[in-house]
């Protein structure tokens, strides 16, 4: 790759993007998407150009729990509505291994999304194994998504990654689930995982320190070949890289996206922007998520609990940081207000 | 006299499982077969004076009046090719593999019942950890729902619960619906890299419908982990159960309420260090089913359960 990264040649985009709005932004709405809202979303998108849409629960396939908050509505459906809305997109999901079980594949590759993505903290890759072999024999196309990367050295993140590619990995992504990762943080991976690895390198950004769409240009001037990004941000944490507008700054920058960036904006503003109005701002908590380095769906579950149990957010949110809590422990959660509550009464 | 015994598989596990034995009032360790020869496990058997043996279960099926008990701690696969051979010989098979060829066993819920089972098996450590829970509010309470979430440190997982982390979880759920009690069960396994190791940490939650006793939920509770606790030393309450109102849409139906337990293991650092209470959990399920059916064992023989325990003193006095 040149120095100048990826522009895009003869009118071909310069690398691919999933919009994850109906699966991080799942995270932002408790889980509660109606197929309705599905169908809306997923048409405005495929209008713009997207190529890829993922839709699954916020914690991925199999993801409805007490610990995470139960869907409104079977993710089955919404994969399914997804998949009969789309005309050009391809419909991706998320699988989290410890949460979700190969049958989940299996009844989504049934149902037609033809995208796996699976999910593992970063120093656990070798968990993954028999969930990418099961996708790549389905004939879907399997990506690694190494979570919380910003937790380790990029040349240990290289053989985590080196692990899902020798399970047959179509790409492997850094995926910044805590928003912690500075320019520098996320180039540095990035740049490892392309130099180091055969197949594709993508990146998927949190905007908690409002470095989403810097980090994904960073990324991009790497080499990466994919990046996600949320309609409005809509996601865990302070949300994810806005795909509007990581769309407009490619068009201004001369990097081709094969997405109109008109009806990209139009997507944000009509489809998605109604579901949550307020999505887009980095409150303290957000922040803190970013500094602190926590996984981002921790954020509202923080808020409830600590309503619930009259101590701060924040101070939940620092102590999960301290303790270096992985993304899916939210029972900690629990555990660390009733702890600092006991602390306030003592 | 103690019952004699032997463990297959001289993996972590299997060493784990002989250091505690070792303690037993009730089981006499005479074997450990393995079919490495360079397996630390054999090593440290023979160190301790125990026989050991790299011709898997042989010994055993040579003579198998000598090894009425035997504890399998290989693998899945392993054990499916064991478990017909040992039958035919006679011994009682205590199973740690996910074989779960034999009925799911926890200690205090429902091993009494199974006493009678050429093999019965010990689930997962997620398993044995949550069980009592699901079960102890399941005695007081319909519980259309139960989820458990167990947190391990990565290096106190094996590349088989890595390879085969689908297993943990299907087989857990299975167990907090058919040995726990609920209608309905689902199973989360996290595994964490932090250092210093966290110790294993498991969360239960408990759907409850509209006029649940919580007092009689919570003393439920307490009470079920002191007698998890009177075998696994290290497994204690993190907080006092915590009742939650909100309206939660549970695969078992929409309830008000779920009771939260929050629980930790800290291992007895036999072979594992104290932060595996994961395994420590196993080792020491696995020796209180043994000594079930060693008591078990000396009723069929006509031994009082004094007897035994006085012979058994004995024996463990002069050793």
């Amino acid at each position: 790759m040149s120095a100048s990264g990826k522009t895009g040649e003869g009118g071909r985009p310069a690398f691919r993007l999933t919009d994850s709005t109906l699966r991080d932004g799942s995270h932002a709405v408790a889980h509660r998407f109606t197929r309705e809202q599905v169908r809306t979303v997923v048409a405005a998108l495929d209008r713009a150009g997207v190529p890829v849409i993922e839709v699954t629960h916020g914690d991925g396939l199999g993801g409805s729990s007490f610990n995470y908050g139960f869907s409104a509505t079977d993710e089955m459906e919404l994969v399914r509505e997804a998949v009969a809305t789309a005309t050009r997109a391809k419909i991706a999901v998320l699988m989290l291994p410890g949460i979700g079980v190969k049958e989940d594949i299996n009844r989504v590759a049934e149902v037609g999304a033809t995208v796996a993505r699976i999910a593992t903290h970063c120093t656990e890759a070798d968990i993954s194994e028999q969930h990418i072999k099961l996708a790549k024999s389905l004939g879907m196309e399997a990506v690694g998504f190494l979570m919380m990367a910003h937790m380790i050295e990029p040349g240990r993140l290289l053989e985590q990654a080196r692990l899902m590619e020798s399970y047959g990995a179509d790409c492997v992504y850094v995926v910044d689930s805590a928003g912690a990762m500075t320019i520098d943080d996320a180039r540095r991976r990035v740049a490892a995982l392309r130099a180091g690895l055969s197949i594709q390198v993508g990146l998927h950004a949190h905007n908690n320190l409002s470095l989403a769409v810097a980090n994904s240009l960073a990324a991009l001037e790497e080499g990466a070949d994919q990046l996600d990004g949320c309609t409005t941000g809509l996601g865990a944490g302070a949300g994810n890289c806005p795909t509007e507008l990581l769309v407009a700054v490619c068009a201004k920058s001369g990097i081709e996206t094969g997405i109109d960036p008109l009806r990209m904006m139009d997507a944000a503003e009509e489809a998605v922007r109604p579901i949550r109005p307020d999505q887009g701002v980095i409150d303290r908590d957000a922040i803190v998520l970013g500094y602190a380095g926590v996984y981002g769906s921790f954020l509202l579950h923080s808020k409830r609990a600590a309503e619930r149990y009259g101590v701060d957010a924040k101070d939940i949110l620092l102590e999960l940081g301290r303790r270096k809590m992985v993304g899916g422990q939210e029972d900690m959660i629990i555990d660390v207000a009733l702890e600092l509550a006991r602390e306030r009464a003592g | 006299m103690k019952v004699p015994c032997a463990i297959v598989g001289s993996g972590n596990i299997g060493t784990d499982l002989m250091y505690k034995l070792r303690r037993s009032p009730v089981l006499d360790l005479v074997l450990v077969a393995g079919i490495d020869p360079a397996s630390d496990g054999l090593r440290r058997a023979r160190g301790l004076g125990i026989e050991a043996t790299v011709r898997g279960i042989e010994p055993i099926l040579e003579d198998p009046a000598s090894y009425p008990i035997v504890f399998e701690a290989t693998s899945a696969w392993v054990h499916r090719q064991n478990a017909p051979r040992l039958e035919e010989a006679g011994a009682r098979v205590v199973d740690l593999t996910p074989a779960k060829l034999g009925p799911l066993v926890v200690p205090p819920v429902n091993l009494d019942v199974h006493l009678g089972a050429p093999n019965v098996n010990l689930i997962t450590c997620g398993g044995q950890a949550t069980v009592p829970i699901v079960a102890a509010v399941a005695r007081v309470a319909p519980v259309p729902y139960a989820e458990i979430v167990s947190t391990v440190a990565s290096r106190s997982a094996g590349p088989g619960t890595r390879q085969n982390i689908d297993e943990f979880t299907k087989t857990t759920s299975s167990a907090l619906a058919e040995v726990g009690g609920a209608d309905t069960g689902k199973a989360i396994m996290i595994l964490n890299p932090a250092e210093p190791p966290i110790l294993m940490r498991n969360t239960v939650f408990c759907a409850l419908g509209e006029g649940y006793d919580a007092d009689a939920v919570a003393g439920s509770i307490v009470a079920m982990v002191d007698e998890v606790a009177a075998y696994v030393p290290g497994y204690r309450l993190k907080a006092d159960p915590v009742f939650e109102r909100d309206t939660y849409t549970t695969p078992g139906g929409t309830v008000p309420a779920r009771v939260v337990v929050l629980l930790e293991v800290e291992g007895a650092g036999d072979y594992f260090p104290p932060y595996a209470g994961n395994l420590d959990i196993m080792t020491a399920s696995a020796v209180r089913v043994g000594e079930s059916l060693a008591r078990e064992l000396w009723r069929a023989a006509g031994l009082s359960e004094r007897d035994g325990a006085r012979d058994g003193a004995r024996d463990g006095a002069r050793a």
